[in-house]
């Protein structure tokens, strides 16, 4: 009696339903429609919508001249370009104060990461203080307070802080000197060129003697010497093609050397002090991460205090902050868009405010934005994923 | 027998004792440290004694007015005289009642979380996040219970600042879970979709969400159907949180071990109570630390919302500065809003670390 019924109740197989396979197929099916009609809807309701509003989708309107004026342009910019020039010059000026801001706060997140873990309680207190302060007030606050309640407050031209008669504040920006190249300054440029060149070949053949036969080379004073050396010789034989202008107060303004506006200084100083604050604590958990038994190792196999920071201390601590690093890099990116808050011109401001405003193109523009974003974040994702790869820790 | 005796151990010398032998070996150990200690010094010497004269000894407190702002100090009775535009924006000051009320039922409900001894915290956190909102709701926007409607254009200060991100963290924890899960799964299709959308996102910059939501986001939705500037800013926000928060929560779902995967299926769970009784509450206790820091992230990313329009502290602060009645004081708007988010910020990062001790109870390997 009971053995029949075992039979029936142990199928070959369950029913297709209860197969994995099956649910899998079904369930991506559902999204794939579910996705679909969504993305449907939304396209058609945008067409309609437009269409309503009497907006042309496309991209002609990048061809379309721009008729405004825009503070800050690397590149030759006027209110009679067009509308995609002015995509360029935000690009440039985003990127401009994205790699400025990103070497500052290098350099003040190692300072402060490594003043941070000082005996000297004094320092280590200090950089405390400005590592917990900065990290947490936001950065928009941060970027307005330098430029509303400390750069706008400067006085006029007419009355410009004035260092050594080279250097001007005002409330317009920060006047400096700037390099007039004469003819003949290429040749600078080509030695240069030709130094780096010289010092990658250079540092090669060092090291591959080094791991042939154990003899060391200075490489970092010839390569040093190498560096400024060349340069000077083409800058002194061509007859130094080079020469400072002065700023200068002409009418209600200066005129000439080069001047930071303030609103890249203030976005540039807010940038660079929040995300060094970060960057400081990736320094140190970096540093901490690598055991105080290496160095006592590397004590013991002689090698000099410097050395050992620098051959053993270092590159594992490097394994731990570049990913830190990187991602704080692309956050500083992501950033620098606030910039609209204070009209610095960035990609965001001059492309996605006044392009879109005068345009109305919101799909085309937003679409465009996003996408130098991404690319910009994709790209350092890709190399972060080649360095991890190159530089894990392979264990036994 | 003589029996020896040793002399009894010599003091320590005092230079290497009490504060002489901390100053030598902490401020004054070697030349470098020296000098990088009076530098220090002078530094301070030259910031902090300006700032506590300006910010306390030389300062104004009280008074209606500017003309109460005449010692050269700190003017704060510039905040003094805001302070409920800065706590509640433009909500009629009839209604302040009920934003304290919201506020303060919030935090009586949550601090039985913080008992250890008390048993319901799982009925507790779940009525919180589920019940409590709607009543938030409800006593913020009025309309019901006789309490008078108060449209969402004059919600403000930092009342705004704590309801966007609250509502941030509560809806993209649940999204950000699926998301998560998503990534992990082993459907290509759904795995693949969530890269994307996860991606997406974290790609993209907090501004240009916004921007999308505000200008967008209209154009997207069917003829007629309007939508509240406020809802807009915070689906952008809970769009872009949830893409963090997936990420949060990956990271706790790959460090639970694969035995405990395996465990689930050999007991016969299926997929989801797998995650809901074996996995999940593992990895999600992992994570809180995480989930406090990307919780911090968001409270400062709040501010982002000026830009569209809508004002939260920062932007009750930016309008304030700029009354005409009042030009001058905007080092002290900016300092006492600096000082709003430090304090929540500060606690709260204080508040994630000792968590990671609590919590830390032999995963890492």
């Amino acid at each position: 009696m009971a053995e029949p019924r075992q039979q029936e109740c142990a199928p070959a197989q369950a029913a297709f339903w209860r197969r994995p396979a099956f649910r899998a197929a079904l369930f991506q099916t559902l999204l794939v429609l579910a996705l679909c009609l969504v993305g449907y809807s939304l396209f058609t309701n945008t067409l309609n919508n437009l269409e309503q509003r009497g907006i042309s989708t496309g991209f002609g309107f990048l061809s379309q001249e721009a008729g405004f004026g825009i503070l800050q342009s690397l590149i030759d910019y006027n209110e009679t370009h067009s509308y995609g020039r002015t995509f360029f010059v935000g690009l440039l000026n985003t990127l401009l104060v994205s790699a400025l801001g990103i070497a500052l706060a290098t350099l003040i997140g190692f300072v402060m990461g490594v003043a941070r873990l000082s005996g000297n309680w004094l320092v280590a207190r200090i950089a405390t203080v400005y590592i917990e302060t900065f990290r947490n007030i936001p950065l928009l606050l941060q970027i307005m307070f330098w430029y509303f309640a400390v750069l706008q407050p400067l006085p006029r031209p007419k009355q410009s802080l004035s260092f050594g008669e080279a250097f001007f504040l005002n409330n317009r920006g920060f006047y400096i000197p700037g390099p007039v190249f004469e003819q003949g300054f290429w040749l600078v440029g080509v030695a240069f060129a030709l130094a780096v060149v010289a010092v990658v070949i250079l540092a090669r053949w060092a090291r591959r003697r080094q791991e042939a036969t154990g003899r060391q080379f200075h490489t970092v004073f010839v390569s040093l010497g190498l560096l400024l050396g060349l340069p000077l010789l083409a800058f002194l034989v061509m007859g130094m093609p080079m020469s400072w202008e002065y700023p200068a107060l002409k009418g209600f303004n200066f005129r000439g050397g080069m001047v930071i506006i303030p609103e890249l200084a203030a976005l540039l100083l807010a940038l660079s002090i929040y995300t060094g604050a970060f960057i400081a604590e990736a320094v140190r958990s970096g540093i901490l991460a690598v055991s105080h038994g290496q160095t006592e190792a590397a004590y013991a196999l002689g090698l000099r205090p410097g050395v050992t920071l620098r051959l053993v201390i270092i590159p594992q601590a490097l394994r731990v902050i570049i990913p830190q690093l990187t991602s704080q890099y692309l956050n500083l990116t992501k950033n620098s868009s606030l910039a609209t808050a204070i009209g610095y011109p960035d990609l965001v401001a001059v492309f996605a405010g006044t392009t879109l405003n005068q345009t109305g193109q919101a799909v085309e523009v937003i679409a465009m934005t996003m996408a130098v974003y991404l690319t910009i974040s994709l790209s350092i994702s890709l190399f972060m994923n080649w360095y991890n790869k190159r530089k894990q820790l392979v264990e036994r | 027998m003589k029996e020896h005796v040793p002399h009894p151990d010599l003091p320590p010398p005092i230079s290497n004792v009490g504060v002489i032998g901390w100053l030598r070996s902490n401020l004054f150990s070697s030349w470098l440290n020296t000098g990088l200690t009076l530098l220090a010094s002078y530094l301070i010497y030259l910031s902090v004694p300006p700032l506590i004269d300006w910010a306390f000894l030389r300062a104004d407190w009280f008074g209606d007015s500017r003309d109460a702002c005449n010692s050269g100090g700190a003017c704060w009775v510039f905040v003094n005289v805001r302070f409920d535009q800065f706590m509640y924006g433009l909500y009629p000051a009839a209604g302040y009642w009920r934003i304290n009320l919201a506020f303060g039922l919030l935090v009586l409900l949550a601090i039985p979380l913080f008992i250890e001894r008390f048993n319901h915290k799982g009925l507790l956190a779940a009525a919180i996040l589920f019940l409590y909102p709607v009543i938030a709701f409800q006593l913020f926007a009025g309309g019901s219970f006789g309490l008078e409607p108060v449209e969402t254009t004059k919600w403000g200060g930092l009342t705004l600042t704590l309801i966007l991100s609250g509502v941030g963290i509560v809806a993209s924890l649940p999204i950000g879970i699926i998301l998560a899960l998503g990534r992990r799964s082993e459907m290509p299709i759904v795995k693949s979709v969530s890269v994307v959308f996860i991606e997406f996102w974290r790609g993209v910059p907090l501004i240009t969400v916004l921007f999308m939501a505000s200008v967008m986001l209209p154009l997207f939705l069917a003829e007629g159907s309007h939508f509240d500037k406020l809802l807009r800013a915070m689906i952008g926000i809970v769009l872009f949180q949830s893409a963090y928060m997936a990420e949060v929560v990956r990271g706790g779902l790959a460090a639970i071990p694969k035995g405990q995967y395996e465990a689930a299926e050999a007991l016969g769970l299926n997929y989801w109570k797998s995650m809901g009784l074996i996995i999940l509450p593992q990895a999600l206790k992992l994570v809180i630390p995480g989930i406090v820091n990307t919780f911090i992230a968001l409270f400062k990313d709040t501010t982002l919302v000026l830009i569209i329009g809508l004002f939260d502290l920062l932007g009750m602060v930016q309008t304030a500065i700029t009354d005409s009645n009042w030009l001058g004081f905007s080092i002290e708007g900016y300092v006492f809003a600096a000082l709003i988010f430090w304090i929540f910020c500060f606690s709260m990062s204080r508040y994630s670390q000792a968590l990671e001790r609590k919590l830390h109870t032999g995963h890492a390997r």
